[in-house]
């Protein structure tokens, strides 16, 4: 109840600011454009979009999810909010969910507005679009990672900023550790970096997000997201309730 | 309804509130007075659940905010010392949020809402973005928040800071009024308004009361002025240092 209405007030106001219109609108460029480009959309004849748009989505997120969460909770500590909500007569836990909510919608919206260059392929040839909707899927569950990191670095701090480039920095290191182009370095070290590369790749958000944008979500990979946005979350209730001490 | 004993409450090594002792009865107002750094506002934000205290009990019309915290907030309004508010909502949006919040719905909160623009005279700014209010406004406007849900007992930190005179007089007249069926609990630095609204004042000094009574017996132990028992009692920063 409390965490709809906290929910409410929160997507609001991203659509009050504009914040939600422009990463809805940049997003889509920057993903399209990069489709394009360095994605090699045309080359690979890539109907079912596995190579050339869902891998850039991970670098992309790695900067504008911390960008658009940032505020989450660093805002409430600078502007003293946080002593309305921690007077009320509710959990916060409900206020953490709302707010972690509110951030993914406006994420799902971003990756729902993508869906011309889906047309488009649809046009051009005749992709498989459960593969295409499981690759979006994997991508929500990338985005929804980032933000539970932002929410849990954003409790730490009322500073905007800080919370804005450590989260980038953690989003990046996730994403950077499971480059096919870093992996491939590391295996060339020797036979002995295998145990390396097998964490690596685990680790790194980008293998799961290649098996989910070839139609293949596995088991492992759900652990991996539920298990790191959830992790998150009951971090972030912990730090809020120490703070006050 | 509002009882506190022994309320200490530590920042690592430093002491901001020790071993504080006071209640506040029904139709009672209190008003906390104290130099700036005494501990008001901490013991305030004991007594209304957000910070957890380092020892000491606190209950809010017999339910401890200790253990028993959403019902015993659900007693209380309480007016923070800075008037936080969500700048990107307008009065009246924000006002709905916080009686959602305190699970008032349709007909109620509505009555609810448009009670508390009346009480704190916020009708010409009803709609207005709350980031583009004045200081006084933004003061009204949370001041509104506290009083939505009609609660027993009332925490208002320098409920007046910031109003202008006329204001200052209505708002002193609401807590006055207010005082005769709820327990309030406010603190300020005007001295007058002690004797213009309270039934009983403290004088919180380092986190210790210094001096407590009916107002006309605080100025009768300063030898009749309220002014020059605050200055005896208190150390001031000059002393201190
Ligand atoms: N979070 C905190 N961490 C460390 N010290 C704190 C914290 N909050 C308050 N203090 C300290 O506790 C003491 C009491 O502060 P408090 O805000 O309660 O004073 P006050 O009586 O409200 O003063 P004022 O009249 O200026 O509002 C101060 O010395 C302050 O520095
Ligand atoms: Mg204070």
């Amino acid at each position: 109840m409390n965490t709809w209405t906290i929910f409410k007030r929160e997507l609001t106001s991203y659509f009050t600011q504009p914040t939600a219109y422009a990463i809805v609108v940049i997003f889509g460029f920057l993903s399209t454009l990069l489709a394009f480009t360095i994605g090699n959309f045309w080359q690979i004849d890539d109907a079912s979009l596995y190579g050339s748009f869902f891998p850039y989505h991970s670098l992309l997120m790695m900067i504008l999810v911390p960008a658009v969460s940032m505020r989450q909770w660093s805002d409430e500590h600078s502007s003293g909010t946080i002593e309305l909500l921690g007077t009320w007569p509710i959990n916060i836990r409900s206020a953490i969910l709302g707010k972690y909510f509110a951030s993914a919608v406006v994420w799902a919206l971003a990756l729902l507005l993508t869906c011309p260059i889906v047309f488009a392929v649809n046009w051009l040839g005749d992709p498989d679009n459960w593969t295409i909707f499981s690759g979006y899927l994997g991508s929500f569950l990338v985005c929804c990672t980032f933000i539970a990191i932002t929410t849990l670095v954003s409790a730490f701090t009322r500073d905007q900023v800080v919370a804005l480039i450590v989260s980038v920095a953690i989003c990046c290191v996730l994403t950077i550790v499971g480059l096919e182009q870093v992996i491939n370095e590391v295996r060339r070290t020797g036979p002995d970096a295998k145990h390396a590369v097998d964490v690596m790749t685990q680790l790194g958000v980008f293998s799961h997000l290649r098996e989910a944008s070839m139609g293949l979500i596995r088991f492992t990979s759900l652990f991996y997201f539920l298990g790191l946005i959830t992790t998150c979350l009951i971090g972030t209730n912990l730090v809020l309730k120490s703070q006050r001490s | 309804m509002i009882e506190v004993t022994g309320l200490t409450k530590r920042f690592g090594s430093k002491v901001a509130v020790d071993d504080l002792s006071f209640s506040v009865k029904k139709g009672e107002v209190l008003g906390f007075l104290g130099p700036n750094g005494a501990g008001k506002s901490t013991t305030m934000r004991m007594v209304t659940g957000f910070l957890p205290v380092t020892s000491g009990e606190i209950t809010i019309c017999d339910l401890s905010v200790i253990t028993n915290p959403e019902a015993a907030k659900k007693k209380i309004g309480y007016l923070p010392e800075s008037a936080p508010l969500y700048n990107d909502m307008t009065v009246q949006g924000f006002l709905k949020f916080c009686a959602s919040m305190r699970s008032l719905g349709g007909a109620a909160r509505q009555t609810a809402v448009d009670h508390a623009i009346e009480t704190c005279f916020l009708e010409n700014v009803a709609r207005q973005s709350i980031g583009t209010l004045s200081k006084g406004y933004r003061h009204r406007t949370c001041l509104a928040q506290a009083l939505l849900h009609d609660p027993e007992v009332l925490v208002l930190d320098e409920p007046t800071d910031g109003l202008d005179p006329n204001q200052k007089l209505e708002v002193r007249k609401l807590i006055k009024n207010l005082g005769k069926e709820k327990a309030i609990l406010f603190s300020t630095h005007i001295l007058e308004e002690v004797t213009a609204a309270c039934t009983r004042a403290v004088i919180v000094d380092q986190g210790t009361i210094v001096a407590d009574g009916t107002p006309e017996k605080l100025a009768a132990e300063g030898g009749g002025s309220l002014y020059d028992l605050f200055h005896k009692v208190t150390t001031s920063e000059t002393n201190a240092a």
